[in-house]
């Protein structure tokens, strides 16, 4: 690998490695997009793909997303937008778990959903659209139902889980395993013009205290359904917390919940702990 | 008489304003102003009491306000 750090600081542009370099390196030293990715950046190079990100993240914090694993509990309306997103932003592994297929009234929302995906994996429509968005980013697809029993081996080796399920129960079993695992979970969820965000770190039981009161596991989405812009809304609002608790910055939304009023456009913080 | 002000969310503002004004007597509960409300426990699926988490049973006082959810769970 000494030898490719050097090749690719040969074809750096000043700090910058652009696309066809990294194909190329990957293509003569027989390895992987992603590992160029990984030796430009502990090279101290940027992918150019990155360079609009550069006045956020330095390629230290680049390097850490891009070893950083990200759980994605549920491939629907938040999640399309949460994997394409930690796609983009660099985030070297995603473990993509959801049990569907994609069907006609995921159409007004679920970003991986077109009309050829109609009976397709929704795992498999995400793993897809990641290798053309960003192939150094691996997907590693699960199409199978979360659930206490395999919670475990469905979210091992990840550093955060993104909660992005339809039901209240399985949440419940996300935050009991994500607890038993030491790892932080980002909840979001959504109804209609509204929608929630939590951030749960281990030892805290903000969820269960939401939901604590929610028996049958049914809420109001029942009735409200989902338009396309609150999963996009709520998504992007998780991938950012999972962003700040990789880099360990920021002030993520924990002990308290973020509640999104699209109707009347607000946004209230409410403290769940006393 | 206590004045509590009740912030709806969600589905709970159908039939109802965003913002309700509901008078009780003193040593009332959060339980209490749900009837007046006619929202069903289950329906009032999060009660925040003055921003903070609150159970049916909190006490309230004059001039608390009051922000109750739905549970909403959707993905």
């Amino acid at each position: 690998m000494g030898d490719l750090r050097e090749h690719l600081l040969s074809r750096a542009l000043g700090d910058l490695l652009p696309w066809a370099e990294q194909c190329a390196a990957s293509e003569a030293y027989g390895v992987t997009v992603g590992q160029v990715e990984e030796a430009a950046l502990e090279a101290g190079l940027l992918p150019a793909r990155y360079q609009r990100n550069r006045k956020t993240f330095s390629t230290a914090d680049q390097l850490k997303l891009f070893r950083s694993t990200v759980a994605v509990i549920g491939c629907g309306g938040l999640g399309g937008y949460v994997i394409e997103e930690l796609a983009r932003l660099g985030v070297g592994r995603l473990k993509a778990i959801d049990p569907d297929v994609f069907e006609e009234h995921n159409l007004n929302r679920q970003l991986m959903s077109t009309v050829a995906a109609l009976g397709r994996p929704k795992v498999e429509a995400a793993s897809g659209r990641v290798a053309e968005i960003n192939p150094a980013v691996e997907i590693i697809t699960l199409q199978d139902r979360f659930c206490r029993e395999n919670g475990k081996s469905l979210l091992s080796g990840a550093d955060v889980a993104v909660d992005a399920l339809d039901s209240i129960t399985t949440r419940l079993e996300l935050a009991d395993v994500c607890a038993d695992l030491g790892i932080a979970l980002v909840h979001g969820s959504i109804a209609g013009w509204y929608g929630q965000l939590v951030s749960q770190f281990p030892g805290e039981s903000t969820l269960q205290t939401i939901y604590g009161r929610c028996a049958d596991g049914v809420g109001v989405e029942k009735q409200l359904g989902n338009p396309s812009y609150t999963p996009a809304v709520v998504a992007s609002l998780q991938v950012a917390e999972v962003c700040k608790i990789l880099l360990g910055r920021g002030t993520p939304v924990t002990g308290a919940m973020l509640v999104i009023n699209l109707l009347d456009m607000e946004f209230s913080k409410f403290k769940i702990r006393c | 008489m206590m004045r509590i002000i009740v912030k709806l969310f969600a589905t709970l503002r159908e039939g109802r304003s965003a913002i309700e004004t509901i008078d009780l007597e003193p040593g009332a509960t959060v339980a209490d102003i749900l009837r007046p409300l006619n929202i069903s426990e289950k329906e009032a699926a999060l009660i925040f009491l003055n921003s903070r988490h609150a159970n049916l049973s909190a006490e309230l006082a004059d001039g608390d306000t009051l922000s109750i959810f739905p549970p909403i769970g959707g993905g």
